[in-house]
């Protein structure tokens, strides 16, 4: 973390043969930002992107907030797919709905058999599209960019207790594990006659032998994880030592507070009525 | 002496049998004891009696006195108790702590946990690393290793915390031959560096293999105890639900065909 020196609040000098790949950094300054920042910057683009309303002003956000920083971060193309993914469904049915029957609807564009399409459904559509591409845009940004163990290594520095983040890390990091289990759960109890294919009905019967040992398994697992925890001296009280934490700095601290200010003049603007 | 268990016996909570009656085991520096015994017969309760978590995190009724190193250690924290020895259990993935990104982070969670200073940890690190001979592995992700390796990762992460003592319970129950034989070596090689390690297995030939002496455990009381080979030889074995080790059995088997046994034994312990 060579390059961080430099800032108030850098990463530490990992000590004397301590291996380099601990807080290794990231590939693009918006991957190596503080990953509170970047926290912050998906947090309020999202509810400014609510607050604003409109066409426009999430629009820019979108611009602003999270494809720039994408560009920068050489992450474009994935945030792009993941955002096809996420979104276009939400997307093409409060396209279709509002099209078709936004209720102050006058101005017919074209008509399908009963059915209207008019422009006020289109301009409020797309309103919509705009909040959603925000939102999605501003969470998929910060996933593509940060490890979640970074995230809370940082909040256990500011003083989060290692009991709350170990909780939060070990809840992501579980999830892929689940996955597994789930597959192997899923092949074991076709190979037993379950039928998880066909109509919707059978695939619903078909869920509840998969879930059941999924959940129970993970349940039963836990004394012996909890053991095994407590024979690494994790009851202790107190802090812990951390290895390495992500690089901060005063200016970040800065961008932080100035966002999130800006988020409460902008809240305060709503309630007043001067936006529109 | 360093691990002296005197008529210890222990109840899990809301159960009325007790699963440990009555055991006296002594344990020196620098010895492996070997406990087998038919399923059920008691080895993880004595496992997690010795190593403190019953009843400390587990709950349960103790009766007798376990002692380390000639303390008292009942009131001890479990935090304080796992410096002193160390305890690793059969399925490797349940040990790791699952918030690790790298091998290296993985086994310094305990040295960590213990909030020594940062250099104390990755020295700890290295070390245990290096005892265990799997430096290789440091950058790796320890959910994508082999079932071997990870065992090899969880016991790292327990020597990290420099126990003088360690308890293994069945440590290669749910790894393949390769798996078993890198944990045997490991168990050889710290026990051949000074370590106290109880190791409970069903494979009587790794108890072969690795220990000094050996109990056998059947309804939670030691039926028989001793040096390991005259143990490993009882004739009472197969009644309590132990497999003899193949060696045993080969000689037996020998025997029983009429040859003339104490060259072939020579031989034997020639090869």
């Amino acid at each position: 973390m060579a390059g961080s020196a430099r800032l108030s609040d850098a990463a530490p000098a990992i000590g004397r043969d301590a291996p380099d790949f601990l807080g290794r950094p990231g590939p693009s300054a918006v991957h190596r930002l503080n990953p509170l920042t970047k926290a912050t910057l998906a947090i309020v683009t999202v509810v400014a992107a609510v607050v604003l309303g409109g066409l426009i002003g999430p629009a820019l956000l979108v611009a602003v907030a999270v494809v720039l920083p994408a560009l920068a971060a050489g992450v474009i193309g994935q945030l792009g797919r993941l955002t096809v993914l996420l979104a276009l469904p939400i997307a093409v049915s409060a396209l279709l709905i509002n099209l078709f029957f936004f209720p102050g609807g006058t101005t017919v564009l074209f008509q399908i058999g009963p059915i209207t399409a008019t422009e006020e459904g289109l301009a409020f559509s797309l309103e919509i599209l705009a909040r959603i591409l925000a939102l999605s845009g501003a969470v998929t940004l910060f996933y593509l960019t940060t490890r979640p163990s970074d995230l809370v290594i940082d909040l256990e520095r500011r003083g989060v207790s290692a009991r709350i983040a170990f909780v939060a890390n070990a809840s992501v990091q579980t999830v892929p594990a689940m996955v597994e289990r789930a597959g192997q759960i899923t092949a074991a109890q076709r190979a037993r006659g379950l039928d998880t294919e066909g109509s919707v009905w059978r695939r619903i019967r078909g869920i509840l032998p998969i879930v059941g040992p999924v959940i129970l398994g993970s349940i039963a697992e836990v004394e012996e994880r909890t053991m095994a925890l407590e024979a690494r001296g994790f009851g202790r009280p107190g802090r812990r030592t951390l290895l390495w934490w992500p690089a901060d700095s005063r200016a970040q601290s800065v961008a932080r507070w100035a966002l999130v200010l800006a988020l409460v003049g902008l809240i305060v603007a709503r309630l007043a009525g001067w936006l529109p | 002496m360093s691990i002296g268990l005197s008529g210890v016996g222990y109840r899990y909570a809301g159960e009325t049998k007790a699963a440990l009656l009555d055991v006296d085991l002594d344990l020196r520096d620098g010895e492996v004891l070997g406990v087998t015994g038919r399923s059920e017969s008691g080895k993880t309760t004595l496992c997690l009696v010795v190593s403190g978590l019953a009843p400390r995190t587990i709950g349960g009724r103790i009766r007798g006195a376990v002692r380390l190193d000639g303390e008292a250690v009942d009131d001890w924290p479990m935090h304080r108790l796992s410096q002193r020895i160390g305890i690793g259990f059969q399925n490797p993935a349940t040990q790791l702590s699952q918030v690790a990104e790298s091998v290296f982070e993985e086994v310094a969670f305990g040295p960590m946990n213990l909030a020594l200073p940062r250099d104390e940890v990755v020295t700890r690190t290295w070390d245990a690393l290096a005892a265990l001979r799997i430096d290789g592995l440091a950058e790796r992700d320890p959910r994508r290793l082999s079932g071997g390796q990870q065992q090899l990762v969880a016991i790292a992460g327990l020597l990290a915390l420099r126990p003088q003592h360690l308890v293994l319970d069945e440590p290669t129950a749910q790894l393949d031959p390769a798996g078993t034989r890198l944990v045997a070596d490991a168990i050889s090689r710290l026990a051949a560096d000074g370590g106290s390690i109880l190791v409970t297995e069903q494979k009587t030939d790794l108890l072969a293999a690795t220990c000094t002496r050996v109990a056998v455990l059947d309804g939670g009381r030691v039926a028989i105890a001793g040096p390991a080979e005259s143990v490993l030889a009882d004739d009472r074995l197969p009644r309590l639900g132990v497999t003899e080790p193949s060696s045993v059995r080969l000689r037996r088997a020998i025997a029983a065909a009429g040859f003339d046994e104490p060259r072939i034994a020579a031989a034997l312990a020639d090869a």
